[in-house]
């Protein structure tokens, strides 16, 4: 899929997104949701900000030292029979990749969850390359069986589908003939993928986290197709981004702790696999283990301003917190990568070019700065993004550049963002509406005044407005007590 | 064991290291001491029995039943909790603890009748195929977390990984001694037998039953692992 999924301008897409109420409904409540048992799990524990300096401190260290680690990790995968690649570009992950398919003659591969897989295209690889590839995520299958939908989210892929839709997509493509339950539904994915994974010759996985001192691999699952994929096929191949690392389990405890509970508000999710290559003649599991740790654009930001965007750690708690992933949904981005991370990540991996519009799909309002359990300051990165593309590239007007000091001054000063807040409305009408009446004409900072507009409809500013609605989003899951 | 390879490390790390201002990477790095630990506190000091209880607690909220034991009561707690989920065929995995635990007549009586088989390392194929038909999967735990309801299972020679995935149902018996506060003693236990040169192939912390929620965010207890789980904790101090 590479990490680019839609050829529509940055406009069409927005215009598709907010058109799509059934859409904006599910992507709403979702967000209510997830963000409230995120709260809830995490108020808890009392201490959460020393979680979040600790995980801090941990992302940084191992960035720093990012080449010892990716070093010592593959020393040790080795060292127990295992097989590290390290890939540069897609093409390189994906000759790799499909060279051990050939080499194991496998026909039919089960996949997990894997986002580094989609942005390198690797299932396209393989099938050109004749395996059959299967996704065994529920969420991720739905999409593939609806002939490769996008994801949308990036722990909910199939967020933005209701169950009806899903159905009948069930029906479609395999025959399904059930109700629209979601227990049916799962249940009948469970059915035909164990069939499917009992014939599988190799599983694909992603790696939450790399373990360097153990050359282990971890994943971070609920479904357990995870599992199923390293211990059924003979052959099990994970694909890494290069940043995905920790250097001990003890840090991989951390930051284990920090995804559960920001990424779904669970203590731990049902499954917490640690993998390293067997000896062989285990009776199950893979006897041939694989390894491939891919850059794909992540060393170009190393050593820059924009390094901190490296101690992700995939939790997509930013985007369940963001007003406008709210409203314009995760198809909008254009990208696989979604919401404030996404709109950090994407031009950084890809470049401007495509993407020069997702830095303005940001209100600024930082909650996803303060959602962030590794204290990325992803706003202050949007402001970063906005700042290069104005003054480097030249794309930017002058009113842009006004308007950039607006938001720098703001949010540097923390008494004068709300005053700022308030202001931009005012500004950017003038501007929306330009001298002749027809506004400033397509560009970046037209778009921003359409996607800032959208929750305005009570007038509400979006600090305000989210304000509101993070109290209210609490208040509304406290009978949801029920952990997931 | 047969040696593994490692391809296009050099150039990878070394334009890593240029990107980070040298030339190569450090030849030694020590871990910081970190300026908080919060995992630390996290049930300190509790004792064996606070740890049950918030175990029980939590794992209630992740679908799981609890049943505690003596060690003598546990063959029979063992049975009910068979035939709670159904009954056999059964699969467990070739442990001495379930001697040790006074559960080998059970074991050898069920075996008897056909309905209990015990992984073996043999054959890949037989083993999928009688995990698969199996009703019930049952494993020891090796070390379990009070905070989240875990139970950690190392793979150790006759422990397969499918016993405790691909039956529908799976009984998890927790020595009350192997109950810890949280993933961040489990994970010093990692480190420790890893310095003594036993690395598992495979460590699985399991939560309770599998679930998703990737249909309009609404909870499915059971996709590809197993749908239910109870877990007996049993006395052994
Ligand atoms: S940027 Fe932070 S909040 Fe967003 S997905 Fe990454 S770790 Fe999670």
């Amino acid at each position: 899929m590479g990490i680019k999924i839609s050829n529509d301008s940055f406009f069409e897409r927005v215009d598709k997104g907010i058109k799509n109420d059934f859409m904006r409904q599910a992507v709403s409540s979702a967000q209510d949701r997830l963000e409230g048992r995120k709260s809830a799990i995490t108020e808890e524990m009392g201490d959460w900000e020393d979680w979040r300096e600790l995980s801090e401190e941990i992302r940084q260290h191992t960035l720093e030292n990012l080449d010892y680690y990716l070093n010592q990790f593959a020393e040790n995968v080795a060292k127990q029979g295992g097989h590290v690649h390290f890939a540069e570009t897609p093409e390189e992950a994906n000759e790799y990749i499909t060279n051990v398919a050939k080499q194991k003659n496998a026909k039919k591969i089960l996949k997990a969850k894997s986002m580094v897989s989609e942005e390198i295209g690797m299932n396209e690889a393989l099938e050109k390359a004749g395996c059959e590839v299967i996704e065994s995520d529920l969420g991720e299958w739905i999409l593939q069986l609806d002939d490769h939908d996008p994801p949308s989210h990036i722990v909910v892929p199939a967020l933005h589908k209701n169950k009806e839709q899903i159905r009948e997509t069930f029906h479609v493509k395999r025959g399904y003939e059930d109700t629209a339950e979601p227990e049916r539904l799962a249940k009948f994915a469970r059915e035909q993928l164990r069939t499917e994974f009992m014939q599988a010759d190799i599983g694909i996985t992603g790696c939450n986290f790399a373990v360097a001192e153990s050359g282990a691999i971890s994943l971070v699952t609920n479904e357990g197709n995870a599992r199923l994929a390293t211990t059924i096929p003979k052959t099990t191949i994970a694909v890494m981004g290069m940043e995905r690392i920790v250097p001990t389990w003890e840090e991989l405890d951390v930051l284990v702790t920090m995804l559960c509970r920001s990424a779904v508000g669970q203590k731990l999710t049902s499954y917490i696999t640690g993998l390293t290559p067997s000896p062989g003649g285990e009776g199950d599991g893979p006897e041939d283990f694989h390894v491939v740790i891919i850059d794909n654009g992540r060393s170009k930001i190393l050593g820059t301003k924009y390094q901190s965007a490296l101690q992700c750690i995939r939790c997509a708690a930013c985007i369940n917190v963001c007003p406008v992933y709210r409203h314009v949904g995760g198809h909008s981005y254009g990208s696989i990568y979604p919401g404030p991370i996404g709109a950090v990540l994407t031009p950084l991996l890809e470049g401007y070019d495509d993407h020069k519009e997702l830095p303005y799909a940001s209100s600024l309002c930082a909650a996803c700065t303060d959602a962030c359990p590794v204290k990325i300051p992803l706003h202050e990165l949007l402001i970063e993004h906005r700042k290069d593309i104005v003054e480097k590239e030249k794309l930017g007007t002058f009113t842009e550049k006004v308007m950039m000091q607006g938001f720098g001054y703001g949010t540097s000063h923390p008494s004068f963002f709300k005053m700022g807040g308030k202001q931009v409305p005012f500004l950017m009408n003038i501007v929306a509406e330009g001298k002749d009446g027809g506004g400033i004409g397509p560009g970046p900072i037209k778009l921003w005044t359409e996607i800032r507009n959208l929750p305005n409809s009570k007038g509400d500013t979006f600090r305000k407005w989210f304000k509101k609605r993070k109290g209210g989003a609490r208040d509304g899951n406290r009978d949801d007590q029920r952990e997931r | 064991m047969e040696t593994g390879t490692i391809s296009g490390k050099d150039k990878f790390l070394k334009r890593l290291s240029n990107r980070m201002g040298r030339e190569e990477a450090p030849a030694s790095v020590t871990l910081p001491a970190w300026s908080k630990r919060p995992q630390d506190k996290v049930l300190e000091g509790a004792s064996q029995d606070e740890l049950v209880d918030v175990l029980i607690a939590h794992s209630r909220a992740i679908h799981t039943d609890v049943v505690t034991s003596t060690s003598q009561d546990l063959e029979k707690f063992l049975q009910e909790a068979v035939s709670e989920l159904g009954g056999g065929p059964i699969v467990c995995t070739r442990d001495e603890r379930f001697s040790s635990f006074g559960l080998g007549n059970y074991l050898k009586q069920e075996e008897k009748n056909g309905s209990l088989h015990i992984w073996e390392e043999g054959s890949r194929e037989d083993n999928f195929k009688i995990a698969e038909k199996a009703n019930i999967g049952i494993t020891f735990s090796d070390v379990t977390l009070a905070e989240s309801g875990t139970v950690v299972l190392f793979r150790q020679e006759g422990i397969g990984r499918s016993v405790s995935l691909l039956p529908e149902n799976y009984i998890a018996i927790i020595p009350k001694s192997t109950l810890v506060p949280r993933m961040t003693q489990a994970a010093k236990i990692i480190r420790d037998n890893q310095k003594n040169g036993q690395m598992p192939s495979c460590i699985n912390f399991i939560s309770g039953p599998s679930n998703s929620a990737d249909i309009e965010l609404r909870l499915v207890v059971g996709v590809h692992g197993p749908v239910k789980v109870i877990y007996i904790v049993v006395e052994d101090a």
